[in-house]
């Protein structure tokens, strides 16, 4: 199986915790190759790329870099040795500026002071490397949306010797453009022969990236081939087990009458000058690149940032008002899965059953605010079973279920307070095919049962699967909304420009920065 | 459930040691000794405890504690109130200070160390303004209270196991508890789940303010007088006591019971020290390693389940 040409080979890796995660893993890559690794959430491939970075240490088997033996003590040991890593999970540090976080191994300095000059002027190659040439180099990471930070980091993976780079979901918060821009830095890498293992749920994406793929299942390798040689098809069965259909069948066409009628928001420069209706029984799908709003005006709509203008109408009630609260939203009906389920939605020391109890505490509990733990438990268990949460029990902390399985749990906290109006952003980000699917067949089936649902995707195949129309925004408008079920992806990507076609400067608030 | 296990073990461990060095440990006037400190901080880890867990910390519940009976001992022996009144005058001051400090912190979003460390130094001065900085003498009119006793147990005891039991089933059983627990874990994502987290915390805090005063009705009860001076450095022995019991200084974690055992064991220790004839001086040094050391022990007790049940 070894390759002699090969700069990496891994032999019969083994990882276990309490239970094997990973058993037997052999891997080779090739200079220059990209190969891609698959397989469901929990699959193991997370687990991987943390051996092969310096992460956590396997528990057996070997690892050969360059043809001398590799075992890395920590993430440093496997960057001196050219072993970069895009974690899936971003860890920027958010009071960084772009440019620190660029250099965050080794500022450039002078007698130990940190030398500002050189850090602006060394930063810019690489931003513009990864097409973010319009960035600010002396900008909060905070100021970020998750796209661009994922950008950055890939800027500061590859700016340095690299042999092997590991990238875990590269594309999953980045808009098509972006994405594109991604490819082409990493063909260039490439051809200066560094090899790299990528790991992505888009599999259209490895299909046109890749050379092989390997597919993993509960910790075992059940193919590795060149990626000519399996059709998709088969590759998402041998990732699943299973045959998984990814189209959608709608059963109920939507109505006509309103469920959420927005006029004229504004919140900040993000959101300007929105309004659009959604239907019961109707998807409004958003798209739109990233940093064009659509979770800020998701987040205005559904009263988690104030807005300070505009009114939102539900069910074709009064007018003039908006909400203050994500509380009043919530008691009208709406429910909102936000785009970074880390920080906006799990509590992740606690238990699955508290996670899924959270938006419904009122509702399962008796007089004087006392929880019925017999009703909580029934209605849990019912939505794991429901949403097929993978989990040990309903008791098991929640941090530790892939990250699939973590969304599926915050669905559920929305399924059991039973809205009548969904707000999902990004729902299927960084989650595996068969959950995908399963999300997907769950939006429909919202619909189809009256719901209005909008939803917010940068994977403009899965807006064009799921909506029944699609608004466009761009740098902070709606520019265009489409009529399905034909989508133009073409017509759709060029409403999403549209709102950039003036050369683009420096934003005006952070030009003093510099 | 076995975290409070590993604790009585502590304890037990302790209790021996310390009766097999001291021959006078094991008797009923050292028991005594304890028990009879045990009401005021009890009540204070209780709700050091609530607002851990809900990730913030009130520092100012000793000179709240301070303020409170202040102002019950100058009802009674200055404007000749009756018990009943007195108590609920010195009640209701604390409940408005911990109102005061949760307003503050919901209002503009600040961090409640800061607050409750501006609350800490106005209530101490507030107790001296209203006792003009002198002692209140009140005698046998509150010291009964004291003296009631239910099988051995003093009534002030017997109230803050109650208050134990009650904050535990507050943390445990109600909807506020498990929103307090949840903010602690995660602020932003209950205030996303359409749950008014700053209704949750004034709560918190104002439950914290009244604990602190119930507190100090318990120590002017206990020394039939209210001292100004009262209460100073109890806001670090109720955060030592929760740390050692387990709670979580960034929230998310706690328990009233552990808390309460974490007291006991401060309790056991300092009084067990003083018996074998330790010194003040080496008595503070013990107890802030063993502060330390219970933390460190709790990091691994954490790895411990963490690895068992990882499933990746």
């Amino acid at each position: 199986m070894t390759d002699p040409g090969a700069v990496f080979v891994a032999t019969g890796l083994e990882k276990r915790y309490d239970v094997p995660v990973l058993t037997g893993v052999d891997l080779d890559l090739r200079p220059g190759e990209c190969h891609a690794l698959v397989g469901e959430n929990g699959a193991g491939k997370t687990t991987l790329v943390k051996i092969l970075s310096g992460l956590t240490p396997a528990s057996a088997g070997g690892m050969m870099l360059d043809g001398a033996a590799y075992r890395p003590r920590d993430r440093a040991e496997a960057t001196s040795r050219g072993v970069r890593t895009v974690l899936q999970e971003l860890v920027a540090v958010e009071t960084l500026t772009v440019a620190e976080s660029l250099f965050l191994e080794r500022w450039p300095h002078r007698w130990g002071w940190i030398d500002r000059d050189a850090l602006a002027r060394e930063s810019r190659p690489l931003l513009d490397r990864v097409g973010l040439q319009h960035l600010d180099p002396g900008q909060p990471m905070a100021s970020l949306g998750i796209g661009q930070r994922q950008l950055v980091e890939i800027a500061a993976a590859v700016h340095r010797p690299c042999r092997l780079l590991l990238l875990d979901e590269p594309t999953a918060a980045l808009t098509d453009a972006e994405a594109q821009r991604l490819f082409e830095v990493l063909a260039d890498l490439q051809a200066r022969g560094t090899a790299l293992l990528y790991i992505s749920h888009r599999l259209e994406e490895i299909r046109r990236l890749a050379d092989r793929v390997t597919v993993l299942r509960d910790g075992r390798v059940v193919a590795s081939e060149p990626i000519a040689a399996v059709s998709t098809d088969a590759l998402i069965q041998l990732m699943v087990g299973r045959t998984v259909s990814e189209a959608i069948t709608r059963t109920t066409p939507a109505t006509d009458r309103p469920a959420l009628q927005v006029r004229g928001l504004d919140a900040g420069p993000a959101v300007q000058d929105i309004s659009f209706d959604v239907h019961w029984g109707e998807v409004l799908g958003f798209a739109g690149l990233v940093g064009a709003g659509r979770s800020e005006t998701m987040r205005a709509v559904y009263g988690a940032d104030d807005a300070h203008r505009g009114e939102v109408r539900i069910d074709g009630g009064e007018g003039g008002q908006r909400f203050a609260s994500p509380g009043q939203a919530v008691e009208q009906g709406i429910a909102m899965l936000g785009e970074d389920r880390y920080r906006q939605g799990l509590l992740g020391t606690l238990p699955v059953r508290v996670n899924v109890a959270l938006a419904c505490l009122g509702r399962l509990a008796r007089r004087l605010g006392w929880m019925d733990r017999t009703a909580e438990q029934t209605a849990v268990d019912a939505l794991i079973r429901r949403l097929r949460v993978k989990c040990t029990s309903a008791e098991q902390p929640v941090d530790h279920l892939s990250g699939g399985n973590q969304q599926k749990s915050l669905i559920a906290r929305w399924l059991l307070r039973e809205p009548r109006i969904l707000i999902f952003d990004e729902p299927t980000r960084g989650i595996d095919a068969g959950a995908r699917a399963e999300v997907h067949q769950l939006v429909a089936g919202l619909a189809d049962g009256g719901s209005a649902v909008l939803l917010v995707s940068s994977d403009l195949r899965e807006l064009t699967t799921l909506s029944d129309r699609i608004a466009v925004l761009s740098k902070g408008r709606l520019v265009a909304t489409f009529e399905g079920p034909d989508f133009d992806p073409e017509a759709i990507m060029t409403a999403a420009f549209s709102g950039h076609v003036a050369p683009h400067l420096t934003p005006p608030d952070h030009a003093d920065h510099a | 459930m076995r975290e409070g296990l590993s604790l009585v073990g502590v304890l037990v461990a302790l209790s021996l040691g310390f009766g097999l060095l001291s021959e006078t440990f094991l008797t009923s006037a050292s028991l005594a000794t304890i028990a009879n400190q045990l009401p005021t901080a009890l009540t204070l880890a209780v709700a050091m405890t609530l607002v851990l867990v809900a990730g913030e910390i009130d520092l100012s519940v000793g000179s709240v504690l301070a303020v409170s009976q202040g102002v019950l001992g100058v009802a009674m022996t200055q404007l000749g109130w009756s018990w009943p009144a007195a108590i609920a005058a010195g009640l209701t001051t604390g409940l408005l200070a911990g109102l005061v400090n949760g307003a503050i912190v919901v209002r503009w979003a600040l961090p409640s160390f800061i607050v409750t460390l501006g609350m800490m130094e106005a209530a101490r001065g507030g107790a001296y303004l209203v006792t003009g900085s002198r002692t209140q003498y009140i005698g046998a009119d509150i010291e009964w209270l004291a003296d009631i006793s239910w099988l051995g147990l003093s009534a002030p005891f017997l109230a803050a196991v109650a208050l134990v039991i009650l904050a535990e089933v507050l943390l445990t059983r109600t909807v506020l508890g498990r929103q307090a627990i949840a903010i602690g874990t995660n602020e932003e994502a209950v205030r996303l789940a359409g749950i008014d987290t700053r209704r949750v915390k004034l709560t918190i805090f104002a439950l914290a303010g009244l604990l602190a005063a119930v507190a100090g009705v318990m120590q002017v009860a206990r020394l039939a007088s209210a001292d100004p001076n009262a209460g100073t450095g109890f806001e670090l022995s109720a955060i030592a006591a929760a740390v050692i019991g387990g709670t979580r200084l960034m929230g998310g974690r706690g328990s009233a019971v552990n808390s309460s055992l974490g007291v006991v064991i401060m309790g056991v220790l300092a009084t067990g020290l003083t018996q074998i004839g330790v010194q003040d001086p080496t008595k503070r040094l013990v107890t802030g390693g063993v502060i330390v050391l219970a933390v460190i022990a709790d990091v691994y007790r954490q790895r411990w389940a963490g690895a068992r049940q990882h499933a990746a």
